[in-house]
């Protein structure tokens, strides 16, 4: 920019929509770039440009245009796009959606400015991610490892007790016998004060908060804030990784609400909307924030990441987790049945998937009989929900002795193997031991996915 | 060319001012960075650009420079094993360079011209030469010898030609005096990256695109030169899918463009790829490899692009006469690029908001694909499988229904089967090939009674489901004997055939010749086994057979080539049969 044109102030603007404002007669403003807005007599607003052209700039206000009035406003460019200072001191503290200080604190001091909407890595820079992370929850750690440097995203309902879960994980996740430095970033979006509150009394309890970075655009900050509320918690986390060697945990909650400011953004702007309103680029979008995770080449650090979103009427084919599931690396769904049957983690056994679980257990990496045992366990539920269904048209009674045993079995799967205290933090061992256990209550005979020499060692059963 | 500056930046949209005369799809550089864009409009001194990179911070005013030529892919020796972005950027490169963020404005050349490859010419001077034709050879890797051909449009008499030595992709090997005037004959040839490359004829596919997949070669085959789909929701193993064909395909060349796609799988490819052995050769998989990584969050407009490179790269292999097969994982991020990019040039919407020139884009693509006769005249093919993402798993969206137009394969991937975890989760009821008849031939080799075993397994996993629906209703145990048997042998060729482990490294390719042994003793089962019920055998005597167990354990247990261990087995399962007890008589 030029040094005569910085900060120039613009008075006026020829439209204020919804939250866009153009601004006319604008010289040398970028695309992406930052605008000050201020009303009369009130604090500035952050805004950036939409859409650039000779005569006037779109500009997007984050911070909501109530109050504004085109005739008064104005409107001034900063010369550059959202930047986040980045540094070491921001663990431990609280940051507003757009990733200024919100406990009272000065701004760390930091001469590292980075762009929030990052850059991409290089393909050939990554590298795959296979550490098996244990979580201590079975549903988890046995049938959909976590690796470090995945993305695993919860989908959840609303009521579902997606917090729990995810602040036991996040409590519990560690690598056997390694010791490396990791921290925690976490960014609300749209979520209430309670939840923020839930969770920042969990790192405390944990003795984590020192290590954790908040990012909080809650429900009563202005909407469109949130668009940038993960680029910049990712931002500092890309530091905190890829520069400083930490393991860095990402959650991300709730990406529902995220996606519904991109879909207010759209509509106010006149575009053709895709399925459900939401816009036709909102893979895309998407991709840009859950592909920042992962491990690069040169970096001891890595980023892992876990975004919350609930599914609108548990609908898992709604464009938000399903557009969410075609760039994670799996995911864990939750499952309303279950929660009301009163098992917890109520993880549902079929549609959960860590797409990375192959390359992060097994010999070398957790127990030689994990891949097979956990295929088996699949299998074996899936055929009992199975004979649940025709159970339910011709009455259990009416089941042959197999598919009785089935019913028991999928029976003890769910009280004893996905059920688990909130603070009951199992080892490996522990899981795939009590896996063998439940998968003993069939007949040898039926574990056609186990090979004879694993079912030598650990089938606990009858043969038969 | 100078003077043309940008009016106005929308996302990767840019318009420019003083572009009278520029040519549509010709290719611009915007900014001080030297943003690499392509000309998608034009009217009179406006033309309208789409960028490939991130166009953050770009303002009106900013300078824009014309190339005069549409995006061309640079073609010669040192293709294979690379790996490039959606405008042939070549990645490892740019990672020098920059490090492992891509910068905006970062350029590399796509072929290192600084390398020099062993060259065998072909040609003699005063010796008359028509497109397409050898000027040359060059060892490209282990498993490719690169013809260097002449380009099309090239026809005369050789003026001088070089001898054999070590030359560098962009000297001269040969001078051909053209009726036009002097051509120069290069390793490297430059081609639009939109134009289908010339070949003399289209042909009829005819040989099987061996995949070492036992539910695609043997039900649902492909042909060389034949065009798939593999549509399924997320988690069904789309990409694992694409992959073991990637791995095992019996193609000369393989190009995998991850459009759209995650970063970590195309590591995985990379990590995978060097390290695998391709199984008719022993050599890595990596020598006869070409990947394009555009993966969903890099530009946007570049993953439209990045389809066409990769169709371009395998015409040109095809034209030195060799089998390619390309795959593209997916050809939705690939369309919903074309959506985006559509809705900023504010064209009227059709389907679900796709522009209505979706489904021309989609035939003209799958119609690259096929057999030939090269200009050269020899026999080339371009196979592509085309991975679908239907959003919410929904078949009847425009992308799947489009392509299943223009595709004669279709593999059909079920969120239930994935669920289970049966992979391959292809649904054998919903799936379809449309050249059973074309790789017959192929398959008459390796199986002469390929053809009835198949449509024998078909028939019964046809009656299998309909029984098992039955069973939903009124439980299995109500059926009669014949239908329980046919759902205790439709639930064991699940297990011992349809299901395949990628990470068995006895299971991962299965030889034709296997697949038709397995399936060849899981047939002689079924149909004994039902001879056997009709005289009164019990079911329970039939199911306890040992060697159900043994074909369950075979595919893992019997090698690629292991005829007799299979011949073993099949007599083994008729000697068990014949060894049943005549009713009412306990057990065998």
């Amino acid at each position: 920019m030029k040094a005569a044109d910085r900060g120039l102030e613009y008075i006026g603007a020829s439209r204020v929509e919804g939250p866009l404002v153009v601004v006319q007669k604008v010289r040398d403003a970028g695309y992406d770039e930052l605008v000050e807005i201020k009303g009369p007599g009130g604090a500035p607003r952050l805004g950036r440009v939409l859409e650039v052209s000779e005569d006037n700039a779109l500009v997007q206000v984050l911070e909501g245009t109530e109050g504004l009035s085109g005739a008064t406003l104005s409107a001034r460019f900063l010369g550059e796009s959202l930047k986040l200072p980045v540094a070491k001191e921001m663990l431990g503290r609280v940051f507003d959606g757009l990733g200024r200080p919100a406990d009272g604190g000065p701004m760390p001091l930091s001469g590292d400015r980075r762009d929030v909407n990052g850059a991409p890595i290089n393909p050939v820079s990554r590298r795959y991610p296979r550490e098996f992370i244990q979580t201590g929850i079975s549903a988890i750690d046995g049938m959909n490892a976590l690796v470090r440097g995945q993305k695993l995203p919860v989908f959840s309902g609303n009521g579902l007790p997606h917090d729990r879960v995810c602040a036991q994980l996040v409590r519990q996740a560690k690598l056997p016998g390694d010791s490396a430095e990791f921290s925690i970033v976490f960014a609300a979006m749209g979520v209430k004060r309670d939840v923020a509150d839930f969770f920042m009394r969990d790192f405390a309890a944990s003795g984590a908060l020192g290590r954790v970075a908040m990012f909080l655009s809650l429900a009563d900050a202005p909407g469109l804030e949130r668009l940038l509320t993960p680029r910049a918690a990712l931002t500092l986390a890309e530091h905190l990784a890829f520069d400083l060697g930490h393991h860095v945990l990402v959650v991300l909650t709730d990406m529902t609400n995220y996606c519904e400011s991109l879909r207010e953004t759209g509509t106010a702007r006149g575009e053709i909307p895709g399925r459900k309103g939401y816009p036709g680029y909102l893979y895309s979008d998407l991709a840009s924030i859950y592909e920042r995770a992962g491990r690069v080449e040169g970096s001891t650090g890595s980023i892992t990441q876990t975004a919350i979103l609930t599914m609108p009427s548990d609908d898992i084919s709604h464009p938000v987790p399903d557009l969410t599931g075609y760039i994670t690396e799996g995911q864990i769904v939750l499952e309303r049945d279950l929660f009301q049957r009163g098992v917890y983690p109520p993880i549902a056994g079929l549609p959960s998937l860590s797409r990375l679980m192959k390359d992060g257990v097994g010999e070398g990496y957790t127990r030689a009989d994990h891949p097979a045992l956990a295929s088996q366990l699949f299998a074996c539920y899936a055929y009992v929900k199975r004979v649940r269904a025709l159970a339910d048209i011709i009455g259990e009674e009416e089941l042959n002795a197999g598919d009785k045993l089935y019913m028991r079995f999928g029976e003890a799967f769910e009280k004893r193997f996905l059920t688990q205290g909130e603070h009951e933090d199992r080892s490996i061992e522990t899981t795939l031991d009590l896996g063998w256990e439940i998968l003993s209550m069939l007949p040898r005979g039926e574990l056609h996915r186990v090979s004879a020499a694993l079912l030598d060692s650990h089938y606990k059963g009858k043969e038969g | 060319m100078n003077g043309a500056y940008v009016t106005r930046v929308s996302g990767p949209v840019v318009t420019v001012k003083g572009m009278a005369g520029a040519l549509m799809y010709e290719v611009v550089r915007v900014g001080e960075l030297g943003l690499v864009g392509e000309v998608v409009r034009q009217a009179g001194d406006l033309a309208t650009v789409q960028v490939y990179e991130d166009t953050g911070m770009l303002k009106p005013g900013a300078p824009v420079e014309r190339t005069g030529a549409p995006l061309s892919l640079w073609l010669g020796p040192g293709l294979i094993g690379n790996i490039y972005d959606g405008v042939q950027r070549p990645l490892p490169a740019l990672e020098k360079q920059s490090g492992v963020w891509i910068k905006r404005g970062d350029k590399a050349d796509p072929l290192d011209a600084g390398k020099l490859w062993d060259y065998r010419p072909l040609l003699k001077p005063g010796q008359a030469v028509t497109p397409g034709q050898t000027a040359g050879l060059v060892r490209e890797t282990e498993l490719v010898e690169h013809k260097v051909l002449v380009p099309p449009g090239v026809s005369g008499t050789v003026r001088s030609a070089a001898g054999p030595g070590r030359y560098g992709i962009k000297e001269t090997l040969a001078v051909v005096d053209a009726p036009s005037g002097p051509a120069e004959i290069k390793m490297m040839q430059l081609w639009p990256v939109r134009r289908p490359r010339p070949a003399r004829e289209r042909l009829r596919a005819a040989e099987p695109l061996v995949t070492g997949q036992r539910v695609i070669d043997t039900f649902f085959p492909i042909a060389k030169g034949g065009c798939a789909c593999i549509p399924g929701g997320f988690g069904t193993g789309k990409t694992i899918t694409q992959h073991q064909l990637a791995k095992w395909s019996d193609a000369s060349i393989i190009i995998f463009i991850g459009c759209g796609e995650r970063g970590n799988e195309m590591t995985e490819v990379l990590r995978e790829f060097p390290e695998l052995k391709d199984p008719r050769t022993g050599r890595p998989l990596m020598e006869r490899t070409i990947l394009i990584a555009n993966t969903s969050n890099m530009p946007v407009a570049a993953r439209e692009v990045s389809i066409y490179t990769g169709i371009t790269m395998a015409e040109y292999y095809r034209d030195m006469g060799l089998d390619v097969a390309v795959f593209a994982d997916s050809t939705s991020r690939w369309a919903e690029a074309l959506r985006e990019m559509a809705a900023r040039l504010e064209e009227m919407p059709a389907e679900e908001g796709f522009p209505a020139s979706l489904p021309t884009r989609l035939a003209q693509f799958y119609e690259r694909g096929g057999a030939v006769t090269t200009l050269g005249g020899e026999r080339g093919s371009v196979s592509i499988v085309g991975a679908v993402s239907p959003p919410g798993g929904d078949f009847s969206e425009p992308v799947t229904q489009h392509t299943r137009r223009f595709t004669r394969v279709f593999w059909s991937l079920d969120t239930e089967l994935a669920n289970a975890r049966h992979y391959p989760s292809i649904n054998w009821l919903r799936s379809y090939s449309d050249y059973l008849d074309e790789v017959a031939e192929g398959w008459r080799r390796d199986a002469p009674d390929w053809r009835a075993l198949r449509d024998g397994a078909m028939e019964l996993m046809q009656r299998e489901e309909h029984y098992r629906q039955i069973a939903r209703l009124v439980g299995p145990d109500s059926l009669p004997d014949e239908q329980r048997f046919c759902l205790f042998m439709g639930g064991l060729m699940r297990d011992a055939f349809l299901a395949q482990s990628a990470f068995d490294p006895a299971d991962a390719y299965c030889a034709p010749a296997k697949q038709a042994g397995l399936l060849r003793a899981l047939m002689a089962l079924y149909d004994g086994g039902r001879a056997r019920l009709k005289k009164g055998a019990p079911l329970a005597a039939v199911t306890a057979l040992p060697c159900a167990g043994a074909l369950l354990r075979a595919k893992t247990e019997y090698p690629n080539g292991d005829a007799e261990g299979l011949a073993r087995l099949l007599a083994s399962v008729e000697e068990q049969l014949a060894g049943l007890a005549p009713a009412g008589k306990e057990g065998a």
